[in-house]
């Protein structure tokens, strides 16, 4: 599956659970994560693929494998309202000014939140089976439905 | 800016009033708590503390003692100098929290004046609340009367507080007769009893936003033993800091305190083991005893609980000719030895004297334990040590009704 919808992205870089199991004497002191590397000021307004998130954080991590079902997203109908973007409750939706740019696949559990609050006829994400690619599943995207009289 | 608070040299304070002068003078920034008997008090002085504007602080009133640990453990989270307190049932309702503050290392002080657990319900003291935290993951230091209970409250936010520590502390007193107990207490001046204990110096706070932070993540088995084995090294290691802290306030007010308190060992033939109020009424026993009948009593203390000064216990042991050692539990054992026993058995074990040891339940739901009855016991731990073995059973009740309740006896061939 292609990832990167942002090519500077550290998104998704490793397995969750993979990383180095290091012993007592060097976990963090309580269990604290910290977020990012070092100071930051005013993360907000940083993008998140320019944020210096540590290896703690769960940005860095994918957790693709904990999903059987997949949204898949279909430019040529999506009108950017940006009601997946709000709804999605894995911050999974990418968006740019107002752009919808796609799934972010490393942290999407396939819940269908994004399908139910997407308001086009045909609608403009659609759940599919992981084993089925997305091209495929493009191509017999449904017709607009007609309103019943 | 927190007004002063004038302070005669000598106050009559009980237990619970002098410990929340102490808490206004650490100048807290979160309280949060809920009202229980017969810790009530402490928290009731600190929110008058804010409302008259001796302390900048906040009060947080919340809707249980679980709500009131969580509230602590947030605020705490986020930076603050923070402390509640409770008693009995109060602390059972907290003791889930009580293990999430402690590994996440966040340095609440819980004051806990100390009560029997229902059922039947009680409201005085006994040490059944002190018992339910022994696992808890705080330090558990025990103050024996009000100007104790003082001192140790302004010494708890100084050991917890120790970036080498960064533990929680329990502070506690005995129920009604330490906490409301009105005594003579030789307070610090505002100002010096704030420099003792310092500015807090917040570590990974949540409210520096510069450093997003997440506390009390979840982990599996991949990580969670390495995390409490990292705990646990903390809380061994804090013994030297509580010495050092003990020894900062003895040379700031000439009061001395020590993990372990012993009375009279050097020379003892027979001694006690307890905690709280009683040690007090123990150590008038033993020196009439030593006077009336030459019986060489010693008495032994360990202040503190948690971490379990194995150490110092087995030292002080080890260098005194004790041959009888006989530990008073005050807390319902629920089916085993006395915890105290048990501990200080295994401290024993591992001297070359190895004393005979035995077990005491006593004071369960308030019940007195006066000089009279320490004497008895002392007289037959002397016993025991006269015939070379324990010659009653191995745990016993005192100043219990109705026919003599005891358990286990000594192998003997």
């Amino acid at each position: 599956m292609s990832r990167g919808v942002l090519s500077t992205d550290k998104r998704g870089m490793r397995e969750l659970g993979a990383e180095e199991k290091v012993g007592w004497d060097a976990v963090t002191q309580g269990v604290t994560l910290h977020s990012f590397e070092g100071e930051t000021k005013g993360a907000a307004f940083i993008k998140p693929e320019e944020r210096a998130y540590t290896d703690h954080n769960s940005y860095t991590a994918t957790v693709a494998s904990w999903r059987v079902v997949k949204p898949v997203y279909n430019r040529d109908i999506c009108i950017d309202c940006q009601n997946c973007w709000v709804w999605c409750p894995d911050t999974s939706i990418i968006s740019r000014d107002k752009q919808m740019l796609g799934i972010d696949y490393d942290h999407c559990k396939g819940c269908g939140v994004c399908v139910e609050v997407c308001p086009t006829n045909p609608k403009s994400l659609l759940m599919f089976s992981e084993a089925i690619e997305n091209d495929t599943a493009l191509s017999g995207w449904p017709e607009k439905k007609k309103k019943e009289k | 800016m927190a007004k002063e608070f004038e302070l005669n040299e000598v106050e009559v304070w009980d237990g619970n009033y002098a410990t929340s002068q102490a808490l206004r003078q650490a100048q807290i920034d979160v309280v949060a708590a809920y009202p229980i008997t017969p810790s009530t008090p402490i928290v009731e002085g600190y929110g008058s503390y804010v409302a008259n504007g001796y302390i900048d602080g906040e009060f947080v009133m919340v809707e249980s003692e679980h709500a009131a640990m969580s509230g602590c453990v947030g605020a705490a989270a986020a930076g603050g100098r923070v402390a509640t307190a409770t008693s009995s049932q109060g602390f059972a309702l907290m003791a889930e929290v009580l293990y999430q503050a402690s590994g996440m290392r966040l340095p609440i002080v819980l004051t806990v004046v100390n009560r029997a657990l229902a059922s039947p319900l009680n409201v005085r003291g006994d040490h059944a609340d002190m018992y339910l935290g022994r696992d808890s993951g705080w330090i558990q230091i025990d103050a024996f009367n009000a100007q104790e209970a003082y001192d140790l409250a302004l010494c708890a936010f100084k050991i917890g507080e120790n970036h080498a520590v960064r533990l929680p502390v329990m502070m506690h007193q005995d129920g009604f007769t330490t906490s409301h107990k009105a005594q003579n207490v030789c307070p610090l001046q505002d100002s010096v009893a704030y420099k003792f204990v310092g500015d807090y110096k917040p570590v990974d706070e949540m409210l520096d936003f510069s450093r997003p932070v997440t506390h009390g993540a979840q982990t599996e088995e991949d990580w969670h033993f390495e995390h409490k084995a990292k705990q646990h090294k903390a809380l061994m290691d804090s013994r030297s800091v509580i010495d050092e802290v003990l020894g900062e306030f003895k040379a700031l007010t000439g009061r001395e305190y020590k993990r372990v308190e012993s009375y009279m060992m050097e020379d003892a033939e027979v001694a006690l083991v307890l905690l709280g109020s009683s040690v007090e009424t123990a150590v008038l026993a033993a020196k009439q005893l030593r006077e009336e009948e030459g019986i060489k009593v010693g008495i032994i203390a360990p202040r503190c609980f948690r971490p379990f000064p194995y150490d110092l216990i087995r030292d002080v042991i080890g260098n005194s000719p004790v041959k009888t050692l006989c530990c008073l539990d005050k807390s319902s054992p629920g089916g085993a030895m006395g915890a105290l026993f048990n501990e200080v058995s295994a401290a024993a074990y591992s001297t070359e004297n190895r004393p005979l040891m035995t077990n005491y339940i006593y004071g369960l739901g308030g019940r007195d334990f006066a000089v009279d009855e320490a004497k008895r016991i002392m007289k037959e731990q002397k016993a025991h040590a006269d015939a070379g073995h324990i010659t009653t059973e191995i745990q016993q009740f005192s100043g219990l009704r109705g026919p003599k309740l005891g358990f286990f006896e000594t192998r003997r061939s």
